[in-house]
């Protein structure tokens, strides 16, 4: 009985500080809003936003509610989140693979680069990227042509646009081989346990991604052509580009500076990954008589993978975190148009700022839940 | 293979490696293609194809002569290797000139106005002109001792702990957790801010550059360290309430961008306070980022409180400890000790954070040097003035780093 109370009154005290807490600052802006004149509320989200984001995933006008605006600001930040995830993936792992090079050069050069990137703020390389780096680049009319189709200009980088015709077709085909795939790797490793045979399954998958889709070009009535971007004059000194894909340059400063300064990280976790192999698990596998390929794939990779998925997405959740730093480049993202613009308009501080910390509180716990599932499959089942 | 055959191999060899390197340097330096003669695509690859055949063949597995097998051993294992030091040698080549002459041989740094830049290369007299203004932000000129003072006597004040006074030893936490936060806020306030002792009271909206930088640095650390040492306690506490609270407090700071967290204390916080209560910009900043920070601080020292052995809870325990007792001189001092590198993470991150507040209208280094690149007067040097941001930045976390990983490999000899 003594035990139970002194237990519970720690608890219940902390209880009443919560409460208190939020009681006082609850108290606090009820009275702070009726002196304003403000009143709470989400009906804000279907008034008409009457403002205009410079760049958009979706159709949007400044005629759509602040609902849709927050869609589409949000989707902006989804984008170069994922644009800063691939790039920053590739190079990560390229470097940490290089940071354990026999190469002495290479070896180097990879920690100088890691040295340097991962030490400098990244607002500042932010800042570096889009109005020192970037705005060296040739106006549109002296732009010389990358590839002969794509022009990278102080006014964005333009590319070639996919029109495709009958798409639908073309992708129930990518659907249709990806799930045939599952089944023959299903139907492989059966065999191999059955029987003992293996079949090429690599090989095999490699064959119907790209057959597959090839045939719809023949038979499908699928065709692909690109639309080039052209330069246009708008006046006597402004010159632009039409047609294409227009990626503006905040995104591309944003996503260069997102991607080099992750993947000094990513690039860490893969070379502790990889040093977390003992040596002792290859000379294993060779000795059964593995090939080095398949050391790789059956012994190496998988143990290294338990070890450099779980903080690496971490620092995936951080680069999303991260991506909000747009709102200093003006790039629109949902920071700069939510919590930005449609707040000066609305003056709804409590709302908007909310909503945005909840927008990005619900993708940092999907991807930790995920991450745990993750980590809970693949670790070692102890006995 | 014989040895004659292999000295004609490495003298063929070498002869082919230096050519390549020749007329890179030359085509580099001195702008001369020497191999002028030939279409200009073979022009372009053949110091390649002429090095990697070059270390093809004197590549060997061992020859005797030291400085080949020392090459060979490390920049030359297989073709791939070669070939990748080769295009890693000819980029430093290829970048040298072009970074010298931009950052010296063509550089202005005499002169204080604009018109002393004239060359083509960095102009480095907008960094002279501007020196103070990046590290005291619009401090007044002739004040600027009271800065640099305050930060000798907080910095001496923080190396006490380093003299070995046996007999004051056991103060030193006590010191370090409570009296020094409150001498060295003392001193930062009367001495930067003013207002008594005879010292004109400068606004914190002066307040900027780096010296603002390590402003808040310094107390968003002090003030975050207790706070997620009570947060990870709380976490791991067996009181299902206390760890409840704490772990949605934690996850919910480590889930927002400290971007948002600056908005909703500029924006959002003061209409959470008392109607005729008003609190200075620069304190909201600090109470957010300390909140936010103290999240990421208390994970790491509960890594440090999990990562010791069962037997030291039950061993004090034992002794007829109680829980506050058994944490302050069991769990904690053995627990800290450990985290101290982790802490040091956390602080390196929080100085590269600390730039943000520009965000909110603190101008700190990068706010300097937002507004330094809109004068009218200094269009133009956005690469410059962002360049030293970034060298001074990099010293000063690149230091912090070598410090932590140095502490780490001190604490973990001795377990």
């Amino acid at each position: 009985m003594n035990n139970k109370i002194k237990k519970s009154i720690p608890q219940i005290l902390t209880i009443l500080f919560v409460i208190l807490i939020f009681g006082f600052l609850t108290f606090n802006a009820q009275v702070n809003m009726d002196n304003r004149g403000i009143d709470f509320g989400f009906g804000f989200l279907k008034q008409e936003a009457s403002f205009d984001i410079q760049f958009s995933l979706v159709e949007y006008d400044g005629l759509d509610p602040y609902w849709w605006a927050y869609v589409a600001a949000l989707l902006n930040t989804l984008l170069v989140a994922v644009l800063g995830i691939i790039f920053c993936t590739i190079l990560g792992v390229i470097v940490g693979v290089a940071r354990l090079s026999s190469n002495y050069l290479i070896r180097n050069a990879a920690a100088w680069y890691v040295e340097f990137f991962r030490n400098i703020p990244l607002l500042l390389q932010i800042f570096f990227w889009y109005y020192a780096a970037l705005r060296a680049l040739p106006l549109p009319q002296d732009a010389e042509p990358l590839l002969g189709v794509s022009y990278l200009t102080i006014k964005g980088f333009y590319i070639p646009a996919m029109v495709w015709q009958n798409l639908n077709i073309f992708l129930y085909s990518l659907l249709l081989a990806i799930v045939a795939i599952f089944l023959i790797r299903f139907y492989a490793k059966k065999l191999q346990e059955n029987e003992g045979k293996q079949l090429p399954v690599f090989y095999i998958s490699l064959g119907l991604l790209l057959i597959l889709p090839l045939l719809t070009f023949l038979v499908g009535n699928v065709s692909l052509s690109f639309e080039l971007p052209v330069i246009k004059q708008l006046s006597v000194t402004s010159f632009t580009y039409v047609g294409g894909i227009g990626l503006p340059p905040e995104l591309i400063a944003l996503t260069l500076a997102l991607s080099l300064y992750t993947a000094t990280f990513v690039a860490e976790c893969v070379r502790a990954g990889i040093q977390g192999i003992s040596k002792g698990q290859k000379e294993a596998a060779a000795s059964i008589g593995l090939t080095p390929n398949q050391i790789l794939k059956l012994v190496v990779m998988p143990q290294a993978l338990r070890i450099i998925i779980p903080p690496t997405t971490n620092q995936y959740l951080n680069l999303t975190k991260n991506s909000s730093l747009a709102a200093a480049i003006a790039y629109p993202d949902l920071v700069l148009v939510f919590a930005g613009t449609a707040l000066m308009q609305t003056g709804k501080a409590i709302e908007i700022v909310s909503i945005t910390m909840l927008t990005y509180l619900t993708l940092s716990l999907a991807i930790a839940a995920l991450m745990n599932w993750y980590n809970k499959k693949i670790e070692i089942k102890e006995k | 293979m014989t040895n004659s055959k292999t000295l004609t191999n490495l003298y063929l060899g070498s002869t082919l490696i230096l050519i390549c390197i020749i007329d890179v340097t030359f085509n580099s330096f001195l702008k001369i293609n020497i191999t002028n003669f030939l279409p200009s695509s073979i022009s372009f690859f053949l110091p390649l194809i002429l090095g990697t055949f070059g270390l093809y063949i004197i590549r060997s597995d061992y020859t005797g002569l030291r400085y080949l097998d020392i090459l060979n051993k490390n920049v030359n294992t297989t073709n791939f290797n070669a070939i990748l030091t080769l295009l890693i040698l000819f980029t430093i080549i290829k970048s040298i000139p072009p970074s010298i002459s931009w950052m010296i041989l063509d550089a202005n740094i005499s002169g204080d106005s604009r018109d002393a830049c004239t060359g083509s290369g960095a102009c480095w007299t907008y960094i002279k002109v501007w020196f103070k203004r990046f590290m005291y932000g619009m401090y007044p000129n002739e004040l600027h001792w009271r800065i640099n003072i305050a930060f000798i006597l907080v910095i001496a004040l923080g190396l006490i702990g380093l003299i070995k006074f046996e007999k004051l030893k056991k103060y030193l936490p006590l010191y370090y957790v409570i009296i020094y936060p409150i001498i060295a806020f003392l001193i930062i306030y009367y001495l930067i801010s003013g207002g008594a002792f005879g010292l004109e009271w400068v606004e914190t909206g002066a307040w900027g550059g780096l010296s603002l930088t390590f402003i808040v640095s310094f107390f968003c650390l002090i003030f975050c360290f207790p706070l997620g040492m009570i947060l990870a306690l709380g976490r791991r506490s067996n009181l299902p309430v206390i760890r409840y609270v704490s772990v949605a407090y934690i996850e919910f700071w480590r889930g927002v961008p400290l971007i948002t967290v600056l908005f909703m204390s500029s924006v959002m916080f003061p209409m959470f306070l008392p109607e005729d209560f008003f609190m200075d910009k620069l304190v909201r900043v600090i109470i957010a980022i300390t909140l936010f920070e103290a999240a990421y601080c208390a994970e790491v020292i509960r890594g440090g409180l999990q990562s010791l052995p069962r037997g030291q809870y039950d061993a004090a325990k034992s002794l007829g400890m109680g829980y506050w007792k058994m944490q302050a001189f069991v769990i904690l001092p053995q627990a800290l000790k450990l985290v101290i590198p982790g802490i040091a993470n956390t602080f390196l991150a929080l100085v590269k954070d600390t730039p943000l507040i520009f965000v909110v209208g603190l101008a700190e280094l990068a706010g300097m040097l937002a507004l330094a690149k809109t004068n009218p007067e200094w269009l133009g040097f956005a690469m410059e003035g962002y360049i030293f941001a970034s060298i001074i930045f990099w010293i000063i976390c690149y230091a912090m780093s070598k410090y932590s990983y140095n502490l780490e490999a001190k604490y973990k000899t001795e377990r």
